[in-house]
């Protein structure tokens, strides 16, 4: 497949201000190309969420520049990023966030029915289609406060696939699953890859899966330490 | 799918899936609005009445023949003491009489004026009533009683009786309602009055007088113009008070002294009559507008802290809303639209809760003796009322509810993300 560089990160440093001031990222230069498979690396606490928030847009407050698709996202408004995550962008949180009060269902088809390309019919059914593919599907009626972290994990999966996004980003997406999810999760993500040039970055502490994804990032105190392969 | 309706959708679920808070908070809007309509139309429902018995028992303006003296003492116009200090003692009111001078042009003038919506003569004689023994001393008012019945409410207070009675009785007499107790009298019944210069008439009773004034009741009673004018032996033209009517109370004062000047008579303006009338309107309406605003301003910090725990609980909501494309003020409006539901509910209901109390105390018996046409407690139902407790439901929400929303929208997502 022909190289084409989807998001690009240039000097990104970031800094926490309080309780005092903690130097948290340190010059991290990164591409992800159209199609790759990036895993993440790195001890607890070396600064792998806090890129993520900022590569997905959500977290502004950074050095350095980024850029998807060839265009900067650095300097835009919260309401700009709001439509790019919208509309290339699936986020998995560490802590599978979903909205309790809502049905399964609903959590997977409202980033949808907010990006409004779809008719209602359309999206449900995509969203149907998604947690088949999950094997969560006979949990789509069901509250998502009711059912367990592992599910609720492939449900925030499901979610962050509805609008089938260039790009999903996931923090440790696989942390709570079992080997037999965890691997169906692996190959959705490996399918998913190949059959729509889907890009991934995905923070693991899982070796066997980063062995298997396209390139690894291994992340030390706020730096990039090494990439394998480089 | 329009955006509206996804976000309508989540304030919806957050609504029903916080039942108690929402109750809450709509409950609070129902009782600010239900007392604000409750109130204020029972409190202007009873200022109008207030009101309505003063105009309609004095006239805009009221014409007569003031007892004074002259302006000019004869001393001061006689030539030789021009550069003198002139000293006059003991000066008494000049030789006049009680009668309009002119009295029925003035009035033909006046029922052409487009201003004035009627004019009345009236004839106030003085006279004694002769009951047995005892000759009590009294007012006989001569009136048109027709014309008084168009511009007053003279019929409110007649209690046995009606105007027309009278009308058809050419030497009938409506009585204060304390002549007819003292003298032990009753409808039909014939009763001597006698005048300040000797001659004596016997009236029949038609009907029954009691403005609740005890001071008015035992002494005034209405006839005929033409049998007071009779009694007195005076002519056709004899006219003691004229009470005008105009069709703007706003234009009293004015017209008054325009009436002084071009007829030289006394005019008096129902301002000047009741200058107390105006202070006590202006203070009852304040206290109404300053209780029920207090009631509006309540109800709405009820809806501003509940928003605002609500928002407070749904901060991881809010922050999984933006991760995944929903836009600050996609946030802002979902909050801002639970807000006005709950103030459009709260509001309707509200209204309605103030109609039906309303009604309750539009049914309490309310007797009293100064007013007989009254019955139960005075019930003001202006739709204006409705209409503002509405707006004001929807308005004291929104605004309660923006300033919440807006933090809800400036929330960053990712310290709420990191925090756990
Ligand atoms: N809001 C914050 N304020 C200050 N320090 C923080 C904050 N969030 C995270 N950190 C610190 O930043 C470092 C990186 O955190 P994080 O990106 O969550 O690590 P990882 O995801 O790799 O475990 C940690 O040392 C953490 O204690
Ligand atoms: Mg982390």
């Amino acid at each position: 497949m022909e190289k084409e560089t989807l998001l690009e990160a240039k000097d990104i440093n970031k800094y926490f201000r309080k309780p005092v001031l903690f130097h948290v990222l340190k010059d991290i230069c990164l591409e992800v190309q159209r199609g790759e498979f990036v895993a993440v690396m790195g001890k607890s606490g070396c600064g792998k969420s806090t890129l993520l928030y900022i590569l997905s847009t959500m977290d502004t407050d950074y050095d350095g520049e980024l850029f998807f698709a060839g265009e900067k996202l650095t300097g835009k408004s919260s309401f700009e990023l709001s439509k790019v995550r919208s509309a290339n962008i699936g986020f998995v949180f560490q802590f599978h966030y979903l909205l309790s009060e809502f049905t399964v269902l609903e959590n997977v088809m409202l980033p949808a029915k907010k990006l409004g390309q779809k008719t209602y019919a359309e999206i449900e059914a995509a969203a149907m289609a998604k947690l088949k593919m999950l094997h969560i599907d006979h949990l789509a009626g069901k509250k998502a406060y009711r059912i367990s972290g592992g599910e609720k994990q492939r449900v925030a999966i499901a979610r962050a696939l509805i609008n089938d996004p260039l790009i999903l980003m996931g923090d440790e997406p696989t942390g709570n699953l079992d080997s037999y999810n965890s691997e169906n999760v692996f190959q959705i993500f490996k399918q998913l890859k190949e059959e729509q040039g889907l890009s991934l970055l995905v923070v693991t502490h899982d070796n066997d899966f980063a062995k298997r994804t396209d390139r690894v990032i291994y992340m030390e105190d706020g730096r990039i330490l090494k990439q394998t392969p480089p | 799918m329009s955006s509206w309706k996804v976000v309508l959708g989540i304030a919806k679920t957050h609504l029903i899936s916080k039942m108690k808070s929402t109750v809450t908070a709509t409950l609070g809007v129902t009782f600010g609005i239900g007392a604000y309509i409750t109130l204020v139309s029972f409190m202007t429902g009873l200022n109008t009445m207030l009101d309505d018995l003063i105009l309609n028992q004095t006239p805009h303006v009221h014409l007569y023949n003031e007892v004074a003296p002259s302006q000019q003492q004869p001393a001061y116009l006689y030539r030789d003491f021009e550069n003198a200090i002139t000293i006059v003692h003991s000066v008494k009111p000049k030789q006049n009489q009680q009668k309009i001078h002119n009295a029925l042009p003035i009035i033909s003038y006046l029922k052409n004026n487009p201003e004035v919506k009627g004019a009345t003569p009236q004839l106030r004689a003085q006279i004694f009533y002769l009951s047995g023994a005892q000759d009590l001393g009294g007012n006989l008012l001569g009136v048109d009683i027709m014309e008084e019945e168009r511009l007053s409410n003279i019929q409110d207070y007649i209690v046995e009786g009606s105007p027309r009675d009278l009308k058809n009785n050419v030497n009938g007499v409506i009585l204060g309602a304390g002549l007819v107790k003292k003298m032990s009298l009753q409808l039909g019944n014939r009763i001597q009055v006698r005048s300040t210069n000797g001659s004596t008439i016997p009236l029949k009773i038609v009907g029954v007088y009691q403005s609740g004034i005890a001071e008015i009741d035992d002494v005034q009673s209405y006839a005929n113009l033409s049998t007071v004018q009779n009694l007195l032996g005076e002519a056709k033209n004899y006219i003691t008070d004229i009470n005008i009517k105009l069709h703007d109370l706003k234009d009293a004062p004015q017209f008054a002294r325009r009436l002084e000047h071009q007829f030289s008579v006394k005019a008096v303006d129902i301002n000047e009559a009741n200058a107390q009338f105006e202070t006590g309107t202006t203070i009852r309406n304040m206290i109404t507008y300053s209780v029920s605003v207090t009631l509006l301003i309540v109800a709405g910090f009820g809806i501003y802290n509940i928003l605002n725990m609500l928002i407070y609980e749904k901060m991881k909501d809010i922050a999984i809303l933006k991760a995944t494309g929903f836009s600050g003020t996609d946030v802002l409006m979902i909050f801002m639209s639970q807000a006005l539901i709950i103030g459009g509910l709260g509001g309707i209901l509200g209204v309605l809760i103030g109609f039906g109390l309303s009604t309750v105390i539009d049914n309490i018996a309310f007797e009293t003796e100064a007013l007989p046409t009254i019955t139960t407690f005075p019930i003001n139902y202006n739709p204006l009322f409705y209409l503002i407790g509405i707006s004001f439901a929807m308005i004291s929400t929104a605004i309660a509810g923006f300033l919440p929303s807006q933090k809800a929208k400036r929330m960053d997502p990712v310290t709420i993300i990191r925090g756990t």
